[in-house]
């Protein structure tokens, strides 16, 4: 078809849709009116697509990123405190600097400041639950944290979501935009929780923080090594919309 | 070559999400009027059985009044106005289900191949039950570009209204469109594997 994509012409590289969950996975029940019937249309990257709003969102404050104090209230918050770190990379494994990282997630007790969140565990009057980082130049990402609870769920009998830290980041390019979750190594709601269960197993461990005495501090704080790979520019330059061709 | 560093998979944003992604909602695109023709671009989302989605993110990412995007990839980055940067985020309302955005007619875009892409939004959807958010484009009716559009001319012709915002009124004196997106059954929104 004259003016269809063709996806072998530059961009960046297709989504690894083996490792992807797919949008109808009927053991999370909420996919089952939301997924899309009709198959994705092929869309091959247009400038539209090979741009996008990273780079002019990496403006935070270094103490965005420390989820124990963030709340301002002069005290801190309560629970086990964490250290979760990791690179952003993308296939290539290049860094990514200046990508801004948005972390989300219930207070230790499994409860998150939201008035839709009804389960009956206590708040923590000094835990907002969000957090921002700006990768450095080296691509990494640092926060401070409370390791957090599990929570039930109302998905099927007796559901119960393992701790998990929701991850959100820009990339450089519309289409390296990504929300993810990080749950924690040896938790045995993995094998039970239906939205890990979305990715083939041997893919979970993309998706687990790794226990890193390294990054552990003494007398401090556990510390978690999370990497992040996004999609990498494709071996075949981008013509159409290229800076040269346009400038 | 070296073999790939496998990419991380996609998870759902949960039903949780307002208070660390939308509190601050950024739904004034261009707040120094400088960007373009003001429009007001509004919408729901249905599911397949026909209710509103309440807990959605909707993000859009767009180009300025003259189709340039605020990008280094855009060599005509240096000219969009400094205030704008083509980047929206909100939620749809837990009461009436609507997102809503104030911004800028986009101008014509450069496709692939020498190619004109008519204006459009890049719209990408994320809510509890998507495992992995959804790409699509807003088109606006009545734009003569949309006849020579190559992504529109990629779609099915008998879906290509479902990429079709259309003016339903004014508000604040500015023109609106309604962009609404049907998740699943008639009328579903084409999604674009991006």
């Amino acid at each position: 078809m004259e003016g269809a994509p063709s996806p072998a012409s530059g961009g960046y590289r297709r989504r690894d849709r083996s490792a992807y969950p797919p949008y109808d996975h009927p053991a999370y029940k909420s996919t089952g009116a939301r997924h899309p019937k009709q198959a994705l249309v092929p869309l091959g990257h247009t400038l539209s697509e090979v741009t996008g709003p990273g780079p002019a969102l990496a403006e935070v404050m270094p103490e965005d990123a420390d989820l124990t104090t963030n709340a301002g209230t002069g005290s801190e918050a309560m629970g086990e405190r964490i250290i979760v770190t990791g690179q952003v990379l993308d296939e290539d494994g290049t860094p990514q600097p200046n990508t801004l990282v948005e972390v989300w997630q219930c207070n230790a007790a499994g409860r998150y400041v939201h008035e839709g969140d009804q389960h009956p565990a206590p708040l923590d009057p000094n835990f907002i639950g969000r957090g921002r980082s700006v990768t450095d130049e080296d691509g990494s990402y640092r926060f401070l944290t409370i390791k957090p609870g599990a929570y039930p769920w109302r998905n099927h009998p007796n559901a119960w979501r393992p701790a998990h830290i929701h991850f959100s980041l820009f990339g450089p390019a519309l289409v390296t935009r990504l929300i993810t979750q990080m749950y924690f190594p040896g938790d045995p709601l993995h094998e039970l929780d239906p939205i890990m269960g979305s990715i083939p197993r041997e893919h979970w461990h993309r998706l687990i923080g790794v226990y890193d005495h390294g990054i552990t501090q003494e007398e401090w704080a556990l510390g978690y090594r999370f990497d992040i790979v996004l999609r990498g520019p494709d071996a075949t330059p981008f013509e159409a919309g290229g800076a040269g061709a346009l400038a | 070559m070296p073999a790939l560093r496998p990419q991380t998979p996609s998870q759902t944003v949960g039903p949780f999400f307002h208070y660390a992604l939308t509190e601050e909602p950024v739904d004034r695109l261009d707040p120094d009027g400088q960007a373009g023709e003001p429009i007001v671009v509004l919408g729901t989302i249905r599911d397949g059985v026909g209710d509103l989605v309440a807990d959605a993110m909707v993000e859009v990412w767009q180009a300025d009044g003259g189709g340039r995007y605020r990008h280094p990839a855009d060599g005509r980055a240096a000219d969009v106005p400094s205030a704008f940067i083509g980047f929206g985020r909100v939620a749809t309302s837990r009461d009436t289900g609507e997102f809503r955005i104030t911004t800028v007619m986009p101008g014509t875009v450069p496709g692939r191949d020498g190619s004109v892409q008519a204006p459009h939004l890049n719209l990408q959807l994320f809510a509890r039950g998507l495992l992995d958010h959804l790409h699509t484009r807003i088109y606006f009716d009545g734009v003569a570009a949309n006849e020579n559009d190559p992504v529109l001319a990629s779609v099915p012709a008998e879906r290509r209204h479902t990429l079709i915002a259309h003016r339903d009124g004014d508000e604040d004196g500015l023109p609106r469109y309604r962009f609404d997106v049907v998740l699943q059954g008639e009328d579903e929104t084409v999604f674009f594997d991006a």
